[in-house]
């Protein structure tokens, strides 16, 4: 298909045009179904786009830190805890180390115990947080030094929880991507059937255009340009109330986690624009594929 | 123009035309006649190449139809003008666009102006009937808007399938003269017709060759028409 059928096709001739008649339920068909999709991929491309600003987002603040966890008796912990921080002055890699007041650590644990929670009389373990610097720590070594040093410390370099979530998150937003591939694939399917539906229930047109000597071309362009144009404005619809659903999702706070930083961000918004474009695209391809197959079973 | 040598035609296990060789030469003008059932519509259709022979070599403008590619066919049905018995209109759309179908589908759409179409319209008596839809015309108007149909592009052929079949007298000898008016252009002009009075009218008018197909074969009409 070269460019000149394309632009011939996308070129609208109001009379070559109403060789097919202009309505039926293959018209209502694949404006719905446009709609629909375009309205689902905001959606996906909303989730997956949020997913990989959280990947990236857990990937970034928390490689760069790690949690030292004393746990000793109460008259220890001071003494402990000192000596940890003087470990940790002394090792390479560490840019710098502070031991968490009560108040911080109170406010971590608020989340599971309330507000009420008398904190002072708990065995609560001190900890300390440590800023990695460049070159990156030596986890290893330092586990072996605080092992002599300071009996009760456990290092938490973030590893063990972090490439978890970053791994959801990635797998989260290639599932996305799918989902999307799969609403273009369900998108060309439900075309491809609308308008073969439309091609067949239309035989005596095409065998009257035959008649008088129209090509192929011709008549496949009419049925293509038709079936592009539904499934553009069909998907334009879907787009804007998609995005008017976005819009009204929560803003994204702490308290609600993940699921309040699902929206669009920044030129995320322009994205959206593409997708009644992609629908155009796959009913155009759709269209084209039914019209010529079915062209030649009618021939 | 067109030529049939030694052409049959089967269907469903049936032969209909069985060895048939007929010459359509330029400026001639042909009654093709017989039975209903007999094969004139299939004899028609093998002309305009809506069916290919099953045997027998079939050419139209020099050309062996059975090699042509579905392009190829299509330029070549612009060179035949054909008005079938059911007219076939597109009933969606007026008689104007209807009549201009094929100055649409061959890229010339611009040249289908409204005052053009209103001359070639009153030329067969519709010209007061451009916006009208199909259905809300009587049979003898479907049949002369086919008759415009026909002859938009000019075509070197006209084939005209019992064009006369469903209306009156008077309205047959209306279409008649068009036909024969058309031949006078110049156009080759076949009429497929089971009415014998129409060809005996035509006598008066045209210089034509009867054609009879009986049994399967296209013989030359004698004068017991």
């Amino acid at each position: 298909m070269n460019k000149e059928i394309i632009q011939n096709l996308l070129q609208r001739d109001a009379r070559a045009d109403r060789v097919v008649p202009p309505t039926g339920y293959t018209a209502h068909l694949t404006l719905f179904v446009s709609g629909a999709m375009a309205f689902l991929a905001v959606f996906v491309l909303a989730l997956s786009l949020a997913s990989g600003r959280l990947a990236d987002r857990w990937a970034t603040e928390l490689a760069g830190a790690a949690t030292l966890r004393i746990n000793a008796p109460a008259d220890q912990l001071a003494a402990q805890t000192e000596a940890a921080l003087t470990v940790l002055s002394q090792t390479p890699g560490v840019a710098s180390a502070r031991a968490l007041t009560t108040e911080e650590q109170a406010a971590l644990l608020l989340p599971w115990f309330g507000p009420d929670l008398p904190l002072d009389t708990l065995p609560i373990p001190q900890l300390i947080e440590i800023i990695e610097g460049d070159p990156g720590l030596d986890t290893a070594g330092l586990r072996l030094r605080l092992g002599a040093e300071v009996p009760g410390a456990v290092l938490d370099d973030h590893t063990r929880w972090r490439e978890p979530l970053v791994d959801a998150a990635m797998s989260l937003r290639r599932l996305g991507w799918v989902s999307i591939l799969l609403i273009g694939g369900a998108t060309a399917a439900m075309v491809t059937l609308a308008a073969n539906a439309s091609l067949a229930a239309n035989a005596q047109i095409i065998e009257v255009l035959r008649l008088v000597g129209a090509r192929d071309s011709f008549i496949a362009r009419a049925f293509v340009r038709r079936f592009t144009y539904r499934a553009f404005f069909g998907a334009v619809v879907g787009v804007l109330l998609g995005m008017t659903g976005v819009l009204l999702l929560p803003e994204a706070s702490d308290e609600g986690g993940f699921l309040t930083g699902l929206g669009l961000r920044g030129v995320g918004w322009l994205l959206p624009a593409l997708i009644p474009l992609l629908g155009a695209a796959v009913a155009f391809l759709a269209t084209w594929t039914a019209a010529s197959r079915k062209l030649k079973e009618l021939s | 123009m067109i030529e049939l040598e030694n052409v049959s035609y089967t269907y469903g296990g049936g032969e209909l035309l069985s060895d048939v060789s007929l010459q359509l030469q330029s400026g001639s003008f042909h009654f093709l006649t017989g039975p209903s059932g007999a094969g004139k519509t299939t004899l028609l259709k093998l002309c305009y190449g809506a069916l290919l022979p099953t045997s027998g070599r079939l050419s139209a403008f020099g050309e062996n139809v059975a090699g042509l590619d579905r392009d190829q066919m299509a330029l070549l049905r612009r060179r035949i003008g054909v008005v079938h018995q059911d007219c076939r209109f597109l009933d969606h759309m007026t008689v104007a666009e209807n009549v201009s179908l094929p100055l649409m589908v061959s890229g010339q759409a611009e040249a289908a102006k409204r005052e053009d179409l209103s001359e070639l319209l009153s030329w067969v008596g519709l010209g007061s009937r451009l916006d009208a839809l199909p259905p809300e015309l009587s049979g003898g108007e479907r049949q002369r808007a086919a008759v415009a149909r026909a002859v938009i592009l000019s075509p070197d052929v006209v084939l005209a399938d019992e064009p006369t079949g469903n209306v009156d007298w008077e309205m047959s000898q209306r279409l008649l003269r068009l036909l024969v008016e058309l031949n006078r252009m110049g156009k080759t002009v076949l009429i497929a017709t089971h009415d014998l009075s129409l060809i005996r009218a035509a006598k008066s008018h045209v210089q034509a060759r009867v054609l009879r197909i009986s049994q399967r074969q296209v013989q030359l009409a004698g004068a017991d028409l």
